[in-house]
Parts: structure tokens; sequence; C-alpha cells
């Protein structure tokens, strides 16, 4: 089994003048699912961005290993599913042309039985070949799970991972949860108490607030 | 590979949603046509109307060009490219995009410039045919990083002439230069200071652009 970990030394993250969190320090490794909790606005989604390497943090440090060795954030994309309310596919294109796309920039060959049966999962199969124009809020958050996992990342973080889905997209997700668990590193920021309890560990961000 | 791929992705997108496309088509038509109807049956010199092609060409890349960052910042899909792609494939593919872009537009500016303006005549074709092709590498790759820095921005449609200006302003002074060489008749040894400044900038901004474009597109 290939081995996954991230370390978070001291990160902190200050917007102008509002300190988000401060001195968060943590360790991950695959095989894990970890949470990350806290009300409104209180900077899950930022502490989701800053792990993901898509924004940098105020001060401390991130170390990604994959088999002992570090990761260059410049490489991290490679290893990385992401599923967030901020993340948006390709209106103009078809479900399949979104996915055709985004593994010839990646330098993947389509591992076609994969997207099958995430598309299956997600039970999009027959409306794949429609531009995602026409797509529902809840049909989009589907594809972002298959836009996720189709480069077979080792680190998956979904933000808000049930939002806009309705109860089979919601079972859909917790399968999905229960099979990315066993060799991968599963980050979930979140408030709904279901998805959280399929964490082994939660960090509240509220609690990194004192200055 | 990957930065062509992300090209292709524009490039159908583009087709799709005609989003620079259309913009810069109206605005090569409306900008001559406006140059033609206050000429009207005056006779102007040469040397102006080598210099109004390329006032032409620098509006038409202001009203175009910005596009390849700025339609990802307003469908929101930044955040996409940024987990499927390293910045530099990015930048390669979007400056691809506008080079494409950038050389149709000139190229069909230019037609119609000789077509329209008879005192438009250009006697040493070898000479402006290098100054246009390194003139137009200039203009795509000053205005990909331009687009960049500017679609973070909350006024975009201000800033990006505002910022161009500067930046373009040595490029256009020299191919303006170059273009009169050229209606003049000068061979391109006469003229080898002049395209040894384009590719001086050409080499420059292409450098400086890859090493800034990480801090541009992070955060």
């Amino acid at each position: 089994m290939n081995n996954y970990s991230l370390t978070l030394e001291s990160v902190s993250k200050i917007f102008g003048r509002r300190l988000v969190f401060k001195d968060i320090s943590l360790q991950m490794s695959n095989g894990n699912v970890y949470g990350i909790s806290g009300c409104n606005g209180s900077g899950k989604s930022t502490l989701a961005k800053i792990i993901a390497g898509l924004i940098s943090p105020s001060s401390g440090k991130i170390t990604h290993l994959y088999n002992d060795k570090k990761i260059e954030p410049e490489y991290l994309h490679d290893y990385l599913g992401f599923v967030s309310p901020y993340l948006f596919l390709y209106d103009e294109f078809t479900a399949e042309e979104n996915l055709y796309h985004f593994a010839k920039i990646r330098g993947i060959k389509i591992n076609n039985s994969k997207v099958d049966n995430l598309f299956k999962l997600f039970n999009l199969s027959d409306r794949k070949k429609d531009i995602l124009k026409g797509y529902s809020s809840g049909m989009k958050q589907r594809m972002k799970f298959i836009f996720a996992l189709q480069h077979s990342p080792q680190l998956l973080i979904f933000d808000e991972p049930t939002s806009n889905l309705d109860n089979a997209g919601k079972e859909a997700v917790y399968k999905l949860l229960e099979e990315e668990r066993k060799n991968n590193l599963v980050i979930i920021a979140s408030n709904e108490e279901v998805d959280l309890s399929f964490c082994s560990s939660v960090i509240d961000v509220e609690k990194f607030k004192i200055v | 590979m990957k930065a062509y791929s992300l090209f292709r992705k524009d490039w159908q997108s583009e087709l799709r949603t005609r989003y620079a496309i259309n913009a810069l088509a109206m605005f090569i038509l409306v900008t001559i046509s406006v140059i033609l109807f206050s000429i009207g049956t005056e006779k102007i010199s040469e040397y102006l109307t080598g210099g109004l092609l390329w006032v032409v060409i620098f509006f038409s890349a202001m009203s175009g060009l910005s596009r390849a960052f700025v339609s990802e910042e307003e469908r929101g899909t930044t955040l996409t490219l940024q987990l499927i792609a390293a910045p530099s494939t990015i930048f390669s593919g979007k400056l691809i995009f506008n080079l494409i872009l950038v050389f149709l537009m000139n190229i069909a500016i230019t037609i119609l410039y000789s077509a329209l303006f008879e005192s438009f005549v250009i006697k040493s074709f070898d000479l402006f045919l290098i100054a246009f092709v390194l003139g137009n590498f200039g203009i795509a790759i000053s205005s990909t990083i331009i687009a960049a820095i500017i679609s973070k921005a909350s006024s975009k449609g201000t800033l990006y002439p505002v910022l161009s200006f500067p930046i373009l302003l040595p490029l256009i002074l020299t191919l303006l230069e170059l273009t009169k060489f050229a209606m003049d008749g000068n061979s391109v040894g006469d003229s080898w200071v002049e395209i040894a400044v384009l590719v001086c900038y050409d080499v420059i901004m292409l450098t400086a652009s890859y090493l800034l474009f990480d801090f541009i597109w992070k955060d």
C-alpha cells in the first residue's frame, strides 16, 4: 500500500486585519478520514484550500509526503482530488468532454471503466452527453466528485461534500467515503453531523482563533 | 503536450461561447470603419496609415486578449485549472491561445487595411513580415501576463489598457519605426537594431512572465 501523509506546522491565516486561525499543527496519514468543523465563516474552507495548496498560509508550513518523498507544491494537483462549493466545471462542455479535457491537460489516459463506474455511482450515466449548463445544482455537485476522482488521487479534500445533494446523492458520497478511506487520506470540511461521523478525528477551527 | 491540450480546451470553448472572437471581430470592423469615415476623401500620408495600423492592432488586442484569464475568473473555473495543471502549463496553454488569436486578428486587420487604404504600400515585404511576426509574439506574451494580473482585480476593464500601455509602448514604438522602414523600402540589414530590440523585448517579456506567473496565479 502506498503511504500518503501531510503535516501542518503552526499554520496561521490572516485576511487583512482579521485573524482566521492561528497555530494549527496536525499530522494526517492515509487510511483515515479527518474532519474540519466550525461555524459559518470560521475558516473551514480556508484551511481546506491551504492544505490543497490553493492559497498560501500567512505563516507556518505544510508538507505533503508520498511514500516518504516530499511532493513539490507545483505537482500537488497530481495527488489531489478536491470538491468544493467554489469549484465550477465548464458549462459549455458535456460531462464527458469535461473529463476528456481534464485528462488530456493532466497528461493521463482516461480510465473508462473507472469513469463509467463513477457515472453509475452518481446516477449520471444517461446524462453524460449533455452539456453541464442544463444540469441542476445537485447534478453539478455529483459531477464534481467524478472530476475529483478521475485521476485516482491519494489525497481527497471534500468541502461541504453533501451540499445541494438529495438523499440518493448523499448515499453515493457516503459509499464513496467508505471505499476511499481504505487506502487514501480523506479530509472533510463540514458541519453536517452525518458527514463528520466518518471521521476518526475532527478539528474545530473555532478553537484556533485565540490571539 | 499538456499546454497544447489546455489550448485545445480553450479553443473549443471559444468556438462555443465566442467570448473573444466576436469582441475582436466587431472591434476591428468598427475601428477601421471609423478611420475610413473620418478620413473621407482626403489623402493621408503613407507614414500615417502605417501608424494607424498599429493603433488598430493595439486597441483590438485590448478588447479581446484579456479574455484568456478573465473568462476563467468570471466563470469561476480558475480553481478548476489550479487543480488540474501546474502554473507553467496554464501560462503556456493560454499563451498559445493568445498567439493564435493575435496572429488571426492581425492578419485579418492587415489584409483589410491593405485593401481599404491606398496609401498603405509596403515596399520591403520581408522586413514588414519580420516586424509583424516578432510584434505579434510580443503583443501575445505581454497581453497574456497582463490578463493574468488583471483577472484578479475588480475593475478589469479599466485596468487592462492602463497596465498594457506602458508595457506595450516600447514594442509599439519599435513596430512603428520598422513599418516606416518597410514602407521606405529599407532592407532587413539596415534595420537590424530595431529587429534586435524586438527580439530582446520578446525574450525579456517571456522570461519575466514565466517567472512572475507562479506568484500571480496563486492567491
